[in-house]
C-alpha cells in the first residue's frame, strides 16, 4: 500500500514534527521508497517465530533497594530553556 | 613545521616511554595538539578539541607519576571521544542543533572508566546527527573528509573519531556502532574499529538512539591498541539494565596468542552483486593470508542476510523514533521562539475564524504542542526527521505487526543463522563494505542507497554479535579497503586473537596518509 501526502502530513503530527510543504512532498517519495524496500520482510515466513528484542536477552535484573542520592535540582534545570529555579516553564497550557 | 616523531610510535612504545620517563604526558599530548593544529583545518573531525583541558589532565598525570602514584592503563594517553557520549566537563551535542549547548549533569559510564584510567581526553569528534547516517555528512556543524582522499567521506557515524585516528590527531579514538557505525568508518579510513557484544560496553550516558543496538567500542590504529581500549571501557554496570555481568578477558595480554587450528567462514552471500572486484580481490586474499597461517577456510550460509538492511531500517527507526522523542524543548535542548510561536498561532486561528472553518480550528495545534512541533523542526536535521518519521509510521496503529513485530521476528531467524554458521567455524571474514571511499555528496540526495552501504555491517547488530574491522588492502586510487571478522557473543577475546594474526602477517596497518 502506497504512502500518500496524507499519511505523512498525520505521522507528522504523531512524530510531532511542523514540516514544510516542500519537506513533506519529499518526504512522501522517499518514506514511500524506503517502505517499498522494507516491505520485502513479509516475503519471510515467520509463523511461531518468537520476536527477538535484543540480541543477548537478559532477564528480571534486580537492583537493591536502597536510596541513593538524586540529581540535585539545580543541576537538573541547568540545561532547560526556561526555569525558575523551581521547575521547568513552558508557555501558558490553558486558557 | 615539522611534526613529532611521537606521533608515530606505537601505542604500546608511547606507553613504555611514558612510564620509563622518557616522554611526559605533555609531551605526547602536546605533539598531538601539534597535529592537529596542522591536519584539522583539512579534515574536519573534532567537533571541540579540548586543548587546556587535555594539556591539564597530561599535567596532571606527569605530577603523579613524578609522586610515584599508581596510574591508570591509558595514564597520558591522548583519547579522542565521539560527541554522543556525556561528559560533564564539556558538551555533548551529538553533531545536532538541538542539543547544540547541552552541558551532560553526569558522565557516561564509559567517560568516567576513561577518565579513571589517567587518559588525555583530547577532543570531541564529529559524527552523524545523533550517529544517524554512514557518511559523517549528516552533522549539524561542519562536514569531515577523508584523510586518504579529502574530496571523499570518511564514512560515519562515527567519521571524526575514524578520521582523526587515519590523521594521526589522536592515537584512540572512542565510536557507537549501531549498524555499522564504527567498523564501516574504521573500514573507510583504513584503522581498525571493534564494536563489541551488546551489553558488553555500558550504554549508561550514552545519547539513545536504537537501544537495542547501540554499542560503544574503540577505533584504533592497531588490534593490539583496539584491545587495550576495550579492556578500559567493558564491564558490566548496574545503571544499564541490559549491560552483561561476564568475566572480562585480559584482551590485552591474551592477543598475541594465535588460534589454534583456526576455522574461518566465508559467507557464501557476502559475494553478490554489487561487491567492487578490487574488495572482493582484497578480501579473497585475506582468506588465503589465513590459509597460509595454517587456518581452514569453510563456506557458510547465512540465507536470511539479505533481508539484514531491511530488518534494520524498520527496528532502529522505531527505537529512533521512541528515543528522540524526549526532545521536547521542555527539560532541555533547543526550544522554539515562543513569541514567534505564540504570533503564529493566532494569526492562524484569525485566518480560521475569519473563514469559519470549525474543523480546522478543532485541528489547530495548543499551544504546548505547536512549541514541541516548531522546537523538534527547528532542532532537527533532515535525516533524523526522515527516521522519526519512518519509525512513526511504522509504530502508528495498523503497522506494528507488519513491520515491527515482523522485524523482530527475522531478526531472530538472522541470529539463528549465525549460531548454526558459528557452530562450524570460530570466526566469519568478509567485507566491510561493497565499495571503498565514496565521495562527498555522493549519496546525500538518496537516502536508500545510502542504507544500503550497511549491507555488511548491520547483522551483527541485529544478532547482538561482536565484530572487527581491519585494514586488509587499498584499491588502486589508493583508498583503504577493510576485513570484518565476526565471532560469537561475548568472544571477543577470539575476534581480536583472530585479527591480530592477519595483521602480524600484514602491513596494510603501517600506511598511512599523506600530507
Amino acid at each position: 500500500m502506497a504512502i500518500t501526502r496524507s499519511d505523512v502530513e498525520k505521522v507528522s503530527l504523531l512524530a510531532r514534527l511542523q514540516l514544510s510543504d516542500a519537506e513533506l512532498d519529499r518526504l512522501t517519495v522517499e518514506l514511500a521508497q524506503i517502505v517499498e524496500y522494507v516491505a520485502h520482510l513479509s516475503e519471510v515466513p515467520t509463523e511461531g517465530i518468537e520476536p527477538m528484542a535484543h540480541a543477548v536477552e537478559v532477564h528480571n535484573v534486580f537492583v537493591v533497594d536502597e536510596v541513593l542520592p538524586s540529581l540535585p535540582r539545580e543541576a537538573a534545570l541547568a540545561n532547560a530553556p526556561r526555569h525558575n529555579e523551581r521547575a521547568f516553564l513552558v508557555p501558558p497550557v490553558l486558557g | 613545521m615539522p611534526l613529532s616523531p611521537l606521533i608515530e610510535i606505537s601505542t604500546s612504545e608511547q606507553i613504555e616511554q611514558l612510564q620509563q620517563g622518557t616522554i611526559t604526558a605533555v609531551e605526547l599530548t602536546q605533539a598531538y595538539l601539534d597535529c592537529i593544529a596542522t591536519r584539522e583545518a583539512k579534515v574536519g573531525a573534532f567537533l571541540r578539541v579540548e586543548n587546556q583541558r587535555a594539556l591539564d589532565q597530561a599535567a596532571e598525570v606527569d605530577k603523579r607519576r613524578l609522586k610515584g602514584e599508581t596510574l591508570g592503563k591509558l595514564a597520558g594517553l591522548p583519547v579522542a571521544v565521539k560527541d554522543v557520549l556525556c561528559d560533564k566537563s564539556t558538551l555533548t551535542t551529538c553533531a545536532s542543533r538541538m542539543l547544540e549547548n547541552f552541558r551532560p549533569p553526569y558522565d557516561s559510564t564509559v567517560v568516567a572508566k576513561l577518565k579513571m584510567a589517567d587518559a588525555v581526553l583530547i577532543g570531541r569528534t564529529n559524527m552523524d546527527e545523533f550517529a544517524m547516517g554512514g557518511s559523517t555528512e549528516n552533522s549539524a556543524f561542519q562536514i569531515t573528509r577523508n584523510p586518504w582522499d579529502l574530496d571523499r567521506a570518511p564514512g560515519g557515524s562515527s567519521g571524526g573519531s575514524a578520521a582523526c585516528v587515519a590523521a594521526e590527531m589522536a592515537p584512540l579514538s572512542i565510536g557507537t556502532d549501531t549498524g555499522g557505525s564504527i567498523r564501516q568508518p574504521a573500514g573507510l579510513c583504513g584503522i581498525v574499529g571493534l564494536k563489541p557484544t551488546y551489553g558488553r560496553v555500558s550504554r549508561f550516558g550514552l545519547v539513545a538512539f536504537a537501544s537495542s543496538l547501540d554499542q560503544v567500542g574503540p577505533l584504533t590504529r592497531t588490534t593490539q591498541d583496539a584491545a587495550l581500549l576495550l579492556e578500559t571501557i567493558v564491564g558490566h554496570d548496574p545503571r544499564d539494565s541490559t549491560s552483561l555481568d561476564q568475566p572480562i578477558p585480559a584482551y590485552s595480554k591474551t592477543i598475541f596468542e594465535p588460534v589454534k587450528g583456526l576455522r574461518i567462514g566465508l559467507v557464501r552471500e557476502h559475494f553478490a552483486e554489487g561487491l567492487a572486484s578490487e574488495v572482493e580481490a582484497a578480501v579473497r586474499e585475506a582468506f588465503r593470508v589465513y590459509e597460509s597461517l595454517g587456518a581452514t577456510v569453510k563456506e557458510v550460509s547465512l540465507p536470511h542476510s539479505k533481508y539484514a538492511v531491511a530488518t534494520y531500517y524498520v527496528i532502529a527507526p522505531c527505537e529512533a523514533s521512541s528515543n528522540l522523542a524526549r526532545y521536547d524543548g521542555v527539560h532541555y535542548g533547543h526550544r522554539t521562539d515562543e513569541a514567534a510561536m505564540v504570533a503564529e498561532l493566532a494569526a492562524e486561528r484569525k485566518a480560521l475564524e475569519t473563514a469559519q472553518d470549525e474543523v480546522g480550528l478543532d485541528r489547530l495545534d495548543s499551544t504546548l504542542v505547536r512549541m514541541y512541533k516548531r522546537s523538534r523542526s527547528e532542532g532537527f536535521g533532515p535525516e533524523v526527521k526522515r527516521r522519526i518519521m519512518l519509525g512513526t509510521y511504522a509504530l502508528s496503529a495498523g503497522y506494528y505487526d507488519a513491520y515491527y513485530l515482523k522485524a523482530l521476528q527475522v531478526r531472530r531467524l538472522i541470529r539463528q543463522d549465525f549460531d548454526a554458521a558459528f557452530g562450524e567455524v570460530d570466526l566469519i571474514a568478509g567485507p566491510v563494505t561493497a565499495q571503498t571511499a565514496f565521495k562527498l555528496g555522493e549519496m546525500v540526495e538518496d537516502p536508500l542507497s545510502m542504507y544500503l552501504v550497511d549491507l555488511y555491517t548491520v547483522s551483527a547488530n541485529l544478532a547482538g554479535i561482536p565484530g572487527i574491522s581491519l585494514p586488509c588492502g587499498f584499491d588502486k586510487s589508493g583508498l583503504p579497503i577493510g576485513l570484518q571478522l565476526l565471532a560469537p557473543p561475548l568472544e571477543e577475546e577470539r575476534l581480536l586473537r583472530g585479527a591480530y594474526m592477519f595483521e602480524q602477517a600484514t602491513e596494510w596497518h603501517q600506511r598511512r596518509p599523506k600530507w
